[in-house]
Parts: C-alpha cells; structure tokens; sequence
C-alpha cells in the first residue's frame, strides 16, 4: 500500500515536472467547447472561425483543439476537466450553460485559465466575454419595421435568459420607432441547435401572416424556410446569405476572432488577467453584413446611421423614454439603461405582447 | 451459395461471441472511417478505447467518469430489459427520469435550507415515485383502453420537457440566481446533494443503485417466478396466458420498474452529476439507455457490460475529438456502428451458415 502509494506520487511529480518543463518550449494550448456542431453555420460556427483565426495568426506557436455539441451540464464538466488534464492552457467555454462546470473546473485547475462566453461568473482564472448583440438587433429592427408589410414580425427565441430578451426588446423598439402598428410573435425552442424546431417554428409564424423573421437559435433552418416561402428574414451569428440569397436582408455577425487573438497573445505574453468585457458594434465583436438590395436605399441609409451612431457611442439601443410590458416606468426621458440591469433582464417592455415564459 | 439454417436453439457459444465480434467489426469499420477522414485509424481507436482506461494522463480521472456516465445508463437499462423481455415496449424513460428529477428536485428545495438525515431518502423515495407516477399513465391507458404504449410513453418524453422548461424557468428558479433559468444547485447543499462516496472512484449513490438493480435483475429473471412469467409472455403470449400469467399485472408492473428506476437515475443525476434543474437538464440517457439494453442482449450482467462500454465510447469520443480533431458526427457514427453490427450479428446465434448446395429434401 506505503510503496504504491509512493510510487504513484513519484509519477505524479514527474509528470507534473515534466508538463512544467514542456510548457516553456511546447506551443500554447488552446481548447474551445461548442454547444452545436461546428456546421451549424451559427453561433458555434463563427467561434470556430475564432479559432481558425487563431491558429492561422500564431501558426506553430499554438495548438488549438475543440469539442463540438457538448451537452450543458455535467459533460461539460468532464470535457473541460479532460481538456485541463490533457495540458491545455486556455480553454474557451463558448456558452452561457457553460458557466457553472466553467467555475468548477477553473477550481480545479489554478493554473489553467478559462474565458467563458456569455456568463457573469469570474474567478482568478476565469475571464467573461460577451457581444452586445443586442446593438444589431436593434439594427434590424428598424429595417424589419420598414420592410413588414403584414406589419407581423416573427422572432424565434431559443432559451427566455436575459440575452435573448435583451434582443427581442431592442428589436422591438427599433422596429416599433420605424413603424408604430408593428406587431412581434415570440416563439421559444428551447435549444441553440435544433433545425426541424426552428424549421416548424418559422412555418407557424408564417402561418400567422408573419412576413419577417428573426432568430436567436444557431441553425440555418429559418433562413430556408424564409427563402421557401418567398419572405424575408435576417442571418443570426454567422452569414447566411448562401441559405437565403434573396430571404436575407442583413446578418449580425458575431466575430470573436480579434478578441481570441488578443487573449492568446495575452497567455503568451504571460499578462493574462481575468476581466468581464462586453463589446459591441465599435469594437466589431458584433458586425452588419452589407444590406440587401431588397431593402429601398432610404432605410438601407438610416440603419446605417443607426449603426454608425451606435458605435461612436452617440445614441444607446436602450433609451428613455420607456416602459415595461405592464406599464411602469424603466427608463425616464434621455436614461439610459445599466449594463447591470441589462445583463438581468428578464421583462418585456410595454407594447410586447405574451408573456416570458415562467 | 451461402444459405442460412436456423438453429433449433440460439447457439450459446455465438450468443457469447457476438458482441465481441460485433465490438471488433466495429474498430475495423470505424478505423476505415477515420483513415477515410484523413486521421490516423489506430491512433483513433486507442484514444477512445485504450486511452480513457489506461493512459496516465487520463486515467485516473476518465475510469471513475465511467461509472459515472454508465451509472443512470445502466439503472434505466436494467428496468427496460423487464418490458422489452415481455414485449412491453416502455420507450419514454427519459420523460420518466425528468420527471423522476423533478419530484425528487422539488422535495430537496422544499426543505432548502433545513439540514436533517431524512431529506435525502425522502428525495429519493419522490424521485421513484415520480418517475413510477409517469409510467403509470402508458401502463393504465394500456391495460383500460388497450392503447399503443410506445406511442404514449413516447410522447409524454415531450410533456416532460415542457414541465422541466417551466420549472426551471418558474417554480424551481433560483431566487438568488439573478433571473437566469435554473434552480438551486443541489449539489452544493449538503443535505440533498448526492457526492462522491469515496473520493476519487466515481461512486455515488446512483451508480451503487445500478449495481443493486443489476443483482436484483439477475436474480428476478432467474430465480424467482415473476421472471419466469416475464420471459414466458414474451416468448410465446399464449402459452403464457394458459400457464396464468395476468398480462395487465404484467404491464403495470413491468411498467411501474422501469419508471421508477428511470425516476431514480434521474433523481440520483440531478443532485449529483448535474447538480440543479436546467431546462436542458436531460441529455438522453433514457434513449441511450435503451440501445444499452438491446447491447447488453436485455440480460443485466450484459446490461453492466453494455452500459460501460457504451460510457467508455463517449468518454474515449470526446478525447479523440480534441485530441485527434475527429468531429463529433464520426464519433456518433462510430457508436451507431456498434448497434448495427451487434444486431447483424445477431444473425450467427441463431442460424446457422451453410455453404454449398442445398441438400435435396
């Protein structure tokens, strides 16, 4: 028992020595976690052109490796753990239900450092990133209120956090500022990845009379159907123009790729420190693809005054005057919203019709 | 000419040869698969079959992780193969094991934050319960109104679904979470949670419950009557009825089993593993579970067999994903591969292969 036990922590010494001594010369290991399929042409997709870029920027100085369609939970938690033991340096944790096995894992490993996407726990060793997407949204927004025709705009939510209804409520604004008889139908599917869902929740809406659709779940199954049934609808997370050529108006683009870069580079330069950043449209963590000729010059020009002004930090998506759903103030005239408050959001504002599911 | 003779009785020697076959035939089609993706064959194998047991890196994390990834696997398993014996086809253990996980959930934040011996055993006593309760719904439209019970076990999974949505996003919520979905973590309160017994093994209360439920399965099929009338309906219904065999106790019961331990895996999952109610908290054992009970020739020690290979390939998969780059779709492929071949060669147990011409009868 005494010798083995001996033994097994000589072996451990030597293999912790020996992994510190390979850390020196070895090229830096950088993991990332996916929530889909790297083919979803979404949300896992543009993290893994994050790491593409990566790997092109250092070249043999680093090592990139990822785990796609990871459930969230407790394989999370494994794979991370895996991940740390087989010497990664950095790992990516590229959703928000990755959070917890995030922390728990960092716990673990002191010496390994995590950057989470999408999440508000940090620790000595876990940094937060996040896009404000909700600034493209509220792009879109303004274009579907000019585009709608049936004056129904359909909105396919994945999960009712406050990410997603940060999205819907700046969607709604701007949509509602651009024509104020528009109406939004609000569908969850309870995934980031499920195409037949999305596929049957973008038939129900259009159903309903929707003309425009927007989404916040990762497939591309929404832009098919849109492009189908001859309506129009807006890219999530990744350009989805080669889905829906003439359906596309315009895609908010999440590009994580500088920021990657800069967080590696960080690790390299051994200057990585844990921090919370939510950038937006200035810092082109959240882009505007280039818009449809559908869509009539005037509007094409004001959203992207809309845009542009967004970024030089002169007007924000959340300003007052506005309402919750039920009628009390939020936001008084010229207020702008808290990042606190935003990053708990978890009400409509007024005009929304239906309820956060609870 | 290749002609097939069936065999008068399962051969027991291919009966116990197959699935080793079937697990070699596989490493071959799957290592095709991989060179055909650019990646080492043999490099790939051994990351998901060598490595998680024995590589010194790993190891020492990935063997307890077997357990706990085959510990709901095989407590689900083991109450299916009850049914699936009797051609009673329970195919929702999943909606069986959220809602087990709910019931057993909901009493744990009831007594939040009361310390007490007692909280755990009645969490699990209302994760059986609950889970019991769901299969209780298929059972009784079968034996009442003679409904199909693939079809409503089946589409209560979705139900399930629905609830544990609405339950992570309302009742269960965690007051002090900040709005986020999810309710409080179970894992972090002492009296409900559900640890690791001996540090570093893996074992916890829900996988020392596979293993019970392995014993008590082997010994109900083998040695006690029910077991007998358990195989008997399925082999020959009518035979069974003339022996006295009462098919709706049978449905009820078979029913009531597998809910029940489907309720406990769920219940042992979520105060342990998983920690708290997610709206995405079930992540398809209850299906797994079922190519799990077919691999393990709906036999229990087969089933324990089973469930840890079955562990060992996700496990094993998820390292050759970041180590060797293989995409997750080739990892599925490789273990739909497994099922394919064991039921292809199904075949040799009970036929057997003659080449030549067909003797003249």
């Amino acid at each position: 028992m005494k010798v083995t036990q001996l033994l097994a922590s000589a072996a451990m010494a030597l293999g912790l020595a020996a992994s510190a001594a390979m850390a020196q010369d070895d090229p830096v290991k950088v993991g990332f976690i996916y929530v889909g399929p790297i083919g979803d042409f979404g949300w896992s997709h543009e993290h893994n052109i994050g790491r593409l870029a990566v790997e092109e920027h250092f070249g043999d100085a680093v090592e990139t490796t990822y785990v796609e369609s990871v459930p969230e939970g407790a394989d999370a938690e494994r794979v991370l753990t895996q991940m740390a033991l087989s010497g990664h340096d950095l790992i990516f944790t590229t959703s928000f239900g990755y959070m917890d096995p995030t922390i728990n894992v960092a716990q673990r490993f002191p010496n390994v450092k995590f950057e989470h996407a999408t999440g508000y726990k940090t620790a000595e060793n876990v940094a937060v990133y996040n896009a404000r997407f909700y600034e493209g949204r509220a792009v879109i927004g303004h274009i579907a209120g000019k585009m709608t025709e049936t004056n129904k705009i359909g909105y396919i939510g994945s999960y009712p956090i406050p990410e997603v209804i940060q999205g819907i409520n700046a969607a709604y604004i701007h949509a509602k500022k651009a024509n104020p008889d528009v109406q939004f139908s609000v569908v969850w599917a309870y995934s980031w990845f499920d195409p037949a869902k999305e596929a049957d929740a973008a038939n129900a809406l259009i159903e309903q009379g929707v003309d425009v659709i927007m989404q916040h779940t990762d497939s591309t199954a929404p832009m098919t159907i849109a492009e189908d049934r001859g309506i129009v609808a807006f890219g999530q997370a990744s350009d989805m123009a080669n889905f829906g050529p003439n359906a596309q108006l315009t895609a908010i683009v999440d590009n994580w790729a500088p920021y990657y870069i800069e967080r590696v580079q960080a690790v390299i330069d051994g200057t990585w420190e844990s921090h919370s950043v939510w950038h937006g449209i200035a810092e082109g963590m959240v882009e505007i693809t280039p818009i449809s000729d559908r869509v009539p010059e005037d509007v094409r020009a004001e959203a992207e005054a809309l845009s542009a002004s967004i970024a030089a930090g002169e007007y924000h998506p959340f300003t007052g005057p506005l309402n919750r759903q039920d009628g009390t103030e939020w936001l008084a005239e010229g207020e702008v919203a808290d990042d606190e408050t935003l990053l708990g959001m978890n009400f409509y504002v007024e005009g929304l019709q239906g309820e956060i599911p609870q | 000419m290749i002609r097939l003779i069936k065999r008068p009785t399962p051969s027991r020697f291919w009966t116990a040869a197959t699935p080793v076959l079937a697990v070699l035939l596989t490493m071959i089609a799957g290592g095709l698969m991989f060179a055909a993706l650019g990646k080492d064959p043999v490099a790939a194998i051994r990351t998901i079959f060598y490595d998680p047991l024995f590589d010194p890196n790993f190891a020492s994390y990935s063997r307890p992780q077997l357990l706990v990834k085959a510990g709901p696997l095989i407590l689900i398993a083991v109450g299916l193969s009850l049914g699936f014996r009797a051609g009673i086809w329970n195919i929702g253990a999943e909606g069986q094991y959220i809602i087990g996980a709910l019931c057993g959930a909901a009493v744990g934040l009831a007594f939040y934050p009361a310390e007490g011996w007692y909280i755990f055993p009645l969490m699990v006593m209302a994760g059986a319960l609950g889970g019991w309760a769901w299969a209780m719904i298929p059972a009784i439209l079968k034996t009442r109104f003679n409904t199909n019970e693939i079809l409503v076990s089946l589409l209560l999974v979705y139900v399930a679904q629905q609830l544990l949505a609405a339950m992570a996003l309302g009742r269960m919520r965690n007051p002090q979470g900040g709005g986020f979905p999810g309710s409080r973590n179970l894992s972090q309160y002492p009296a409900a949670s559900n640890p690791e017994l001996i540090a570093g093994t893996g074992m916890h209360w829900g996988v020392v419950a596979a293993f019970i439920a392995v014993i008590a399965g082997y010994i109900l099929l083998q040695r006690h009557m029910l077991g007998f009338q358990i195989r008997l309906s399925g082999q020959a219904p009518r035979a069974a009825r003339f022996a006295g065999v009462n098919p709706a106790r049978l449905v009820v019961f078979c029913l009531g089993v597998s809910g029940a331990l489907a309720g406990l895996a769920g219940l042992f999952e979520v105060t342990g593993p998983a920690g708290q109610i997610t709206i995405d908290f079930n992540s398809g054992y209850g299906f797994t579970a079922i190519i799990v009970a077919f691999l393990g020739r709906l036999h229990p020690v087969g089933i324990l067999l089973a469930g840890l290979l079955m562990a060992l390939t996700y496990i094993g998969g998820e390292l050759a994903q970041f180590m060797l780059g293989i995409p997750s779709a080739a990892i599925q492929a490789f273990q739909g591969m497994l099922l394919f071949f064991l039921l292809a060669v199904d075949l040799l147990s009970n036929y057997r292969i003659q080449l030549g011409r067909p003797e003249v009868a």
